[in-house]
């Protein structure tokens, strides 16, 4: 009988967490007041750059950032959804003495689902449109309209006020659902045993599968795509959900070491970081894989209702993305690509660590490249808005994870292949 | 033609036989090579065969195919015979990446195999000494190599037999 192991976050390290959204609170007030008072000699200096385009607002730029960090830690929790249940159908061994960490991935959803409703909502109950959303501008659908715009009129079936809160709901209570029937089949094999638990969760597991097939595709153009309202690209929901898995998958790899850092998961040996290690590896060139393709076929075909998604990337408002898309590549494809191509580095905390620290920033700028050109147009920047949205995001991730890291053993003693675990061997 | 003589330790179960290599080579025999009807994991470190080298050939050959493609499309479409294509630059980087891409995992492919091949001694006609016809089937057979006059082979055929081998026979090879 293998003995519980319980992870006890130290009272210090949880007033940390609190800290890290206290200060990014304080950063983000600081820089809101700074961007008020700077306004207007900042329109006049960007001003000849944002020809046709009024200048960027504190509000705009604010909630550019509320997206963009709920989009990617919501992401990584669907992730640890995903892969945990990806094991379960697999009847995957190997990943058992790490199931705990991907389970608790999934415990910032509720928190997530709740920042982007609002997100999304209450610029519209306010102001009657939001600033992210170019298509919830009702003059657009209306014919007798200077603003009237026929190509998003046409879109009007999807994307519509109603219809798209709907999606919304649905799929985050549909993944907090799902997330939260399977922990209680984990959390109840630990107590009782037996194989009951373990058949129910890989038929949770392949129902989940399904819906995650639709969800995550219709997420990321309804997050994400929708911004570039005129643009459209069939290889999107591929790409985020790429974005979102090696970030996932680095977050996860990420933990462990850090927990068997602190003396936890002794029984995770250099064989499971190597797995991790591979997956991270492979994925990361999977991103690369799916960027490439969307990239490519654009590029090569050049033509104007697809190419401008890229030329406001690359070159476009002066430059002012191109080298974003270009760290973008380096960060995302060389630098693990060439890190962990070897057996050593994928067996090694050390290398590990750092790659996967790159990564998950790396994938944060990604997504930054994603959302910004869209909203903020040629006026997005690295400023205290920045960094003090991704530190409260940052901070109650921590929060919410740690939660779920607690709240039961962190080896699932009744699993059935528990044992395979423990000897895994490649 | 040096006729090679071997002893062969005959084992029917592959735990029986992973627990007996560290003691035979505790007992300061050189295991020449076991042959086992299918991978058995941890003998590699069992035996304590070093890690191959082929990934580092695999890397190498990968960059040649890279820098063979990369030449080949930059030299034919940019430098002997400039066509326009689609209206983009004569030497394109990105519309040149799919080929590269194929040729490196051509390069690497067939160059690991050719190189597994060499590394082993795999040449064509090569004729393979089969040990014990029943390693193909449900038989581990280990083998080690007699020196003439240096080794006991009452002391080896003991040791293999305390250590679970169910059958000692000898074997000579034509070298």
């Amino acid at each position: 009988m293998i003995a519980e192991e319980r992870l006890i976050i130290p009272k210090k390290t949880s007033n940390r967490f609190l800290m890290m959204i206290g200060l990014g609170l304080v950063l983000l007030v600081l820089g809101i007041i700074l961007m008020m008072t700077a306004g207007p000699a900042h329109h006049d200096a960007h001003g000849a750059a944002a020809t046709g385009h009024h200048a960027v607002t504190w509000y705009e730029r604010l909630m550019s950032n509320l997206w963009l960090n709920s989009v990617y830690f919501t992401g990584i929790a669907v992730v640890g959804l995903f892969f945990t249940t990806v094991q379960y159908v697999a009847y995957a061994g190997w990943s058992v003495l790490i199931k705990r960490v991907l389970e608790a991935l999934a415990y910032f959803l509720p928190v997530g689902g709740v920042i982007m409703i609002l997100v999304f909502l209450l610029p519209i109950i306010f102001t009657g449109h939001n600033p992210l959303f170019h298509w919830t501008d009702h003059s657009l659908y209306e014919v007798d309209n200077a603003n009237y715009d026929p190509i998003i009129a046409g879109k009007a079936g999807f994307l519509n006020l109603p219809f798209y809160t709907i999606r919304m709901v649905a799929y985050f209570a549909l993944w907090i659902f799902f997330a939260w029937w399977l922990r209680k089949q984990s959390v109840a094999e630990d107590l009782n045993g037996g194989l009951s638990y373990y058949d129910k969760s890989i038929r949770i597991s392949a129902m989940f599968l399904v819906v995650f097939g639709v969800t995550s595709s219709l997420s990321a153009w309804d997050w994400v795509l929708s911004i570039d309202t005129h643009w459209f690209s069939t290889m999107f929901g591929w790409y985020v959900f790429a974005s979102w898995f090696i970030s996932g998958l680095a977050a996860t790899t990420l933990t462990v070491i850090l927990l068997k850092q602190a003396g936890y998961m002794k029984m995770v040996n250099a064989n499971h970081l190597h797995d991790l290690g591979k997956f991270v590896f492979a994925f990361s060139i999977f991103w690369t894989y799916i960027w490439f393709s969307q990239f490519m076929l654009i590029w090569y075909a050049n033509m104007p209702e697809e190419v401008g998604y890229f030329t406001e990337r690359l070159g476009g408002y002066g430059g002012h993305y191109t080298w974003i898309f270009f760290t973008n590549l380096v960060v995302n494809f060389a630098f693990p690509f060439l890190v962990l191509m070897t057996r050593d580095a994928k067996r090694q905390m050390i290398m590990l660590k750092i790659v996967c620290i790159v990564i998950l920033f790396g994938h944060w700028l990604d997504f930054y490249l994603m959302i910004m050109p869209g909203t903020l147009r040629g006026e997005s920047g690295f400023g205290l808005i920045e960094l003090g949205t991704a530190l409260t995001f940052l901070g109650l991730f921590l929060v919410r994870f740690t939660k779920g890291l607690t709240s039961a053993s962190l080896v699932p003693v009744n699993h059935p292949f528990l044992e395979e675990s423990i000897h895994h061997h490649v | 033609m040096t006729n090679k003589k071997y002893v062969l330790g005959v084992f029917d179960d592959e735990e029986v036989l992973l627990h007996a290599i560290p003691n035979v080579r505790a007992a300061g025999t050189k295991i020449y090579e076991v042959f086992t009807p299918f991978p058995i994991h941890g003998i590699d470190d069992a035996l304590g065969i070093e890690r191959s080298k082929l990934p580092i050939a695999a890397f190498f050959l990968g960059c040649c195919g890279l820098a063979f493609a990369l030449w080949l499309q930059i030299y034919t479409l940019g430098v002997d015979w400039p066509m326009i294509i689609g209206g983009k630059p004569h030497i394109a980087l990105p519309a040149f990446i799919p080929v590269a891409f194929e040729l490196t995992v051509f390069f690497t492919a067939h160059g690991m195999v050719l190189t597994f091949l060499i590394i082993s001694g795999l040449y064509p006609k090569t004729k393979t000494q089969v040990m014990d016809h029943r390693s193909t089937d449900d038989k581990f057979v280990m083998a080690i190599e007699v020196k003439e006059g240096k080794t006991d082979m009452t002391q080896l055929s003991n040791l293999l037999r305390s250590n679970g081998a169910i059958e000692v026979n000898e074997k000579e090879i034509n070298a």
